[in-house]
């Protein structure tokens, strides 16, 4: 059974995922989930759009976690366990986008301003096999980018 | 022809998980402001409903069913919807119809019924934001509040200590209203003891769903004087919307805007939700005796202070624990006991906020009564990009 994506479009996979978003090819503001139809600054009246992969890293903007189950459409099974989210914050695109923290990271090690990357884990699993989503996880010190 | 609109009544069904139709709620509701106003419902020619996502099509078109709900009588009708700032919406329908002189009296209704736990996707349609936040990332309300809590305590080094205080404050001050679901007064240790929701905010942290209902009649200042209600008066409100880029992570979106081609706007989005109206209203923060602002988390209603312009951005803290935001203080902020209190009943909360207003300039707000009261505000934000607030004065 393979995997597939909890959405399709939002995001690529393979050895160096990243979400895919839209950039105006004319003032350069991005957007995501990706919107190729129109551009969001009002200054601009450009309607070339393109998709663009953004920033696989990016710094914690804030951080919180899910101690209770959520409604549907979560997915959460018989065997619901909290997870955390982050805000991450991307410096060249200048937005926050927000995702769950990577599997195995410790709540108590996450901080504001640290930086993490984008990696694609599994969600959920149904009789189809696994779903899988954009997680942040914490760059390890002295790693290299 | 006077500009000058004044809520001339207030009415509210309590709040609380009662089992009926919103509809029920918000014929109570309507009936308690119509005769606090002194009008007949035949002499009012506008109903302005705010809609429910959450109780079918006759939630979608409240001018229509609270119409019908008091027996029909002809009059115009207005159905709005804004999330968590539909009743400020009605409001502002019910106003411009009322300046425009299209109409003599107005009114306006919010009522809901909410589910237990947390709000939840109103569609089941994965082109819905606010269902795919839930399926690809989990991330539901309280877990935004979560990080605007924890992006606070970053900023400004604020303690989960801090947030309880709030609670301690909010339950204090909603003991005795008899339209809150709660009244019961919390300590800081209960608070901080509460289970985890999203960490920094726990339980009582966070603000409840309750069913309620809350209404108003409005009309112009010498229209008033036919009837025998106590009138205030609106002196602004605002509807306004982000200006580019909004660089707050808003409920349900997954990102902010890019401010990759335009910087930060000069004011962000929250702070221009009240400020707006103060300015229409021509009053300075410091002139405001009372706040009723949206303390979905307890941390939130600390950065109302700052979005409202009561203290500098870090000073809400302090202003907290100093007193100046209970009775005694120089603003008291959320003197109905807030959300803290009631509990959220999405349309109606925005109205209610009003309703608490109304009274506290009358001087009819009890033993929760703000002394000398005013001017007061009211501060609230629905997903979407809604801004929501009115000024009363007396």
């Amino acid at each position: 059974m393979g995997s597939r994506p909890v959405v399709e479009g939002w995001f690529s996979e393979g050895e160096e995922p990243a979400l895919t978003g839209s950039r105006c090819t004319q003032c350069g503001t991005f957007a995501f989930p990706k919107q190729l139809a129109f551009c969001s600054n009002p200054h601009c009246d450009c309607d070339e759009i393109e998709e663009a992969s953004l920033s696989r890293r990016g710094t914690i903007w804030s951080y919180t976690n899910s101690m209770y189950k959520p409604p549907h459409p979560y997915v959460a099974g018989d065997d619901f366990k909290p997870y955390a989210l982050a805000a991450v914050e991307l410096e060249h695109e200048k937005m926050v986008i927000v995702g769950q923290v990577a599997a195995g990271v410790a709540y108590e090690s996450l901080a504001v301003g640290d930086e993490v990357e984008l990696v694609i884990e599994r969600l959920f699993s149904d009789d189809d096999g696994d779903v899988v989503t954009w997680k942040w996880r914490p760059v390890a010190e002295g790693a290299s980018s | 022809m006077s500009d000058r609109i004044v809520v001339l009544g207030a009415g509210m069904h309590p709040w609380g998980k009662w089992g009926k139709s919103f509809i029920e709620y918000g014929v109570v509701a309507a009936k308690a402001a119509l005769k606090d106003a002194g009008v007949a419902w035949k002499d009012v020619d506008f109903v302005s409903g705010a809609a429910t996502m959450r109780n079918g099509y006759p939630g979608y078109v409240p001018g229509a069913t609270f119409a019908k709900a008091l027996g029909w009588n002809g009059a115009q009708i207005a159905s709005s919807y804004a999330a968590c700032a539909s009743g400020v919406q009605a409001i502002a329908a019910a106003r411009a119809q009322l300046l425009a002189g299209l109409c003599d009296v107005a009114l306006v209704v919010g009522s809901d019924t909410t589910p237990k736990g947390f709000l939840a996707a109103t569609t089941d349609d994965p082109d819905d934001p606010n269902w795919m936040r839930f399926r690809a990332v989990g991330a539901t309300n309280p877990s935004y509040f979560g990080l605007y809590a924890r992006r606070r305590m970053a900023e400004h080094g604020s303690t989960r200590a801090d947030f309880a205080a709030v609670k301690v404050k909010n339950s204090r001050h909603g003991l005795t209203n008899p339209y809150a679901r709660y009244r019961k007064a919390f300590t800081k240790e209960q608070v901080l003891g509460a289970k985890i929701v999203s960490d920094p905010l726990g339980l009582l942290d966070i603000c409840a769903t309750s069913d309620g209902a809350a209404a108003l009649i409005l009309c112009r200042e010498e229209t008033a004087k036919k009837f025998s209600g106590n009138p205030v008066t609106i002196a602004g409100v605002s509807t306004v919307t982000p200006q580019f880029p909004d660089l707050w992570l808003d409920m349900p979106n997954f990102a902010t805007d890019s401010a990759f081609a335009v910087r930060t706007p000069a004011r962000s989005f929250r702070d221009s939700i009240a400020r707006t109206a103060l300015e229409e209203a021509g009053v300075e923060p410091g002139d405001l005796d009372l706040a009723e602002v949206y303390d979905l988390s307890t941390a939130l209603e600390l950065n109302w202070y700052e979005n409202i312009g009561l203290c500098e951005p870090g000073g809400a803290e302090a202003m907290l624990h100093d007193g100046q935001t209970t009775h005694g203080g120089s603003c008291v902020v959320n003197p109905s006991g807030g959300l803290a209190c009631f509990g959220e009943a999405v349309p109606a909360q925005a109205i209610a906020q009003v309703c608490e207003v109304a009274w506290q300039l009358r001087g009819d707000a009890g033993d929760r009564q703000v002394e000398g009261a005013r001017a007061g505000v009211t501060g609230n934000q629905g997903l979407f990009g809604h801004g929501s607030s009115v000024v009363l004065t007396k």
